[in-house]
């Protein structure tokens, strides 16, 4: 594993390893001196095309725990404001002898482009509407902790499949660790194709929230965007929380042993409830706090070593 | 170049014959170095008091829980044992693959003015202990630090000493020791074995 552009990219023990390194890497956090010597000397660029509170600042300190020198790049204050291309952007970076790089684009594809084109690490911490293998990990991390490993168990992805870049990233690491994926959306919001892909790889799609929902042992659910209301894609965000929202009533409906997760920002009352997400089974905050750790050993297996992952 | 041994994986997946190379040490041997030198930190210290025992991963932890239990049975004390991972901290990460880092845990009452006693399972080049002692340095600041090994093999590197040692084992450095724990390994042997080692890379 070179580059980190999609949770494709991790075979089982990869992903595995990393899990693994990441708990030893979340008890730095606790510690009076956060800060473990393994990235002296390398140089990380923080490239973000599109704000990001949450992703940037935790891959910041990750490469900072790890002494790495961690730069960031917004495009908002840089060139791009001023019409430089993205190949020009990144050449420019990349010529001032930069280890690894780490891009957040509004268009799906473009960490894969940069990565053909640098010599340097690369890192996509989030791609249009395609992939954001980070939350993925820290998401699979945050499962693990709690109820033990994913092998055999069941995960309904629910919300808004179309437009949200966690989904894919999520359901093909889930898979790679052995889970059984259910993809739950309103018909407008289910991605187009999915049955053929769904056949093709083994999870289910769904309509019914109130059939999955008894039978999972995670429900992640998934931001609406604000954006997306006025788009046709439902009637009225009263509507949505009816259908999909994980409401007081399907509380009571998932099984005692389950947790919920929501990779943030919540919109508190549309997909789900106060209630729901300040509960003792939702994850949510712990998925806040081990992005860290989860991105300190992404950028540790990827950049520690000269000499390429393990065999 | 350090603790070829304990870098590997364990004896399941490890398919070279079990029975090469020459034993140095058996299960008893290991057992009766471990009672010798718990009596030795003891003696050292005047007692057990504020000792506090972390093995280096992975093999070093088996013989710290060890080491503490031969205290327990001479002192009646019960003495804090921990582990600390040195992975990060290493001076050879560029060239090797990447390492999955073990886990560190310190006891409830921490190492500041504590006496660490650092537990490892083979001393060669001594970089695993310049490691160890800047994961320390991160964690708080020691009254003073010790260090046990089951063996020391020679060939330092770096200026690091033992102060107590199961057996002193002159070696070539084409040779290599090899260390199994029960726990760890299923059966208990240090032995030498002849040719090029990982550890030579290491």
């Amino acid at each position: 594993m070179r580059h980190l552009l999609s949770a494709a990219d991790l075979a089982r023990d990869e992903a595995l390893q990393i899990l693994q390194t990441a708990e030893q890497m979340h008890q730095v956090q606790d510690r009076e001196v956060k800060k473990l010597p393994a990235l002296r000397g390398r140089t990380i660029v923080n490239l973000f095309f599109e704000d990001s509170t949450r992703t940037r600042s935790s891959f910041e300190i990750a490469g900072k725990w790890l002494s790495a020198d961690v730069i960031n790049v917004s495009a908002k204050g840089s060139s791009v404001s001023k019409g430089e291309s993205l190949r020009d952007t990144v050449m420019t970076v990349a010529a001032m002898g930069v280890d690894g790089l780490v891009i957040r684009h509004h268009a799906s594809g473009a960490p894969q482009q940069v990565a053909q084109w640098v010599d340097a690490m690369v890192v996509n911490a989030g791609d249009g509407t395609h992939e954001h293998p980070t939350q993925a990990l820290l998401d699979a991390y945050t499962i693990r902790r709690r109820i033990g490993d994913l092998d055999g168990r069941h995960v309904a992805i629910v919300g808004d499949l179309t437009h949200s870049r966690v989904v894919r990233s999520n359901l093909i690491l889930l898979r790679t660790l052995g889970a059984h994926v259910t993809l739950v959306a309103p018909p407008t919001l289910m991605p187009s194709g999915v049955g053929a892909w769904a056949k093709e790889d083994g999870f289910d799609t769904s309509y019914d929230l109130d059939e999955v929902l008894p039978q999972v042992d995670v429900a992640m659910m998934l931001r609406v965007q604000k954006e997306r209301m006025s788009g046709g894609y439902f009637p009225t965000p009263r509507e949505y929380t009816v259908g999909y929202g994980l409401t007081r009533e399907r509380l009571k409906v998932l099984p005692e042993h389950a947790v919920i997760c929501h990779p943030g920002p919540m919109n508190r009352g549309l997909e789900i409830t106060a209630d729901a997400a300040d509960e003792a089974r939702s994850l949510i905050l712990d998925q806040v706090s081990a992005g860290v750790a989860v991105r300190m050993s992404v950028l540790y297996h990827l950049l520690a070593s000269s000499e390429g992952a393990e065999k | 170049m350090s603790r070829p041994d304990s870098a590997l994986p364990p004896a399941a997946s490890q398919p070279s014959a079990p029975s090469s190379g020459r034993v140095v040490l058996s299960s008893a041997d290991v057992s009766r170095a471990l009672r010798r030198m718990a009596h030795e930190v003891l003696e050292h210290n005047k007692g057990a008091d504020d000792l506090v025992v972390l093995g280096i991963p992975t093999r070093g932890v088996e013989l710290a829980e060890r080491l503490v239990a031969a205290i327990a049975q001479v002192e009646g004390v019960d003495v804090p044992v921990g582990a600390l991972d040195v992975t990060m901290y290493r001076d050879d990460l560029r060239r090797q693959p990447v390492r999955t880092a073990h886990a560190t845990t310190i006891p409830s009452g921490g190492i500041d003015d504590k006496i660490v006693v650092l537990v490892d399972d083979v001393l060669y080049s001594g970089r695993t202990v310049r490691a160890a002692l800047d994961a320390l340095g991160d964690l708080g600041r020691p009254r003073a630090v010790r260090l046990v090994v089951l063996v020391d093999r020679g060939h330092r590197e770096l200026p690091v000493r033992a102060d107590h040692v199961g057996k002193n084992l002159p070696t070539a450095k084409a040779e290599r020791v090899r260390v199994r724990l029960q726990d760890h390994d299923g059966i208990e042997e240090v032995r030498i074995v002849a040719g090029p080692t990982e550890g030579q890379a290491r």
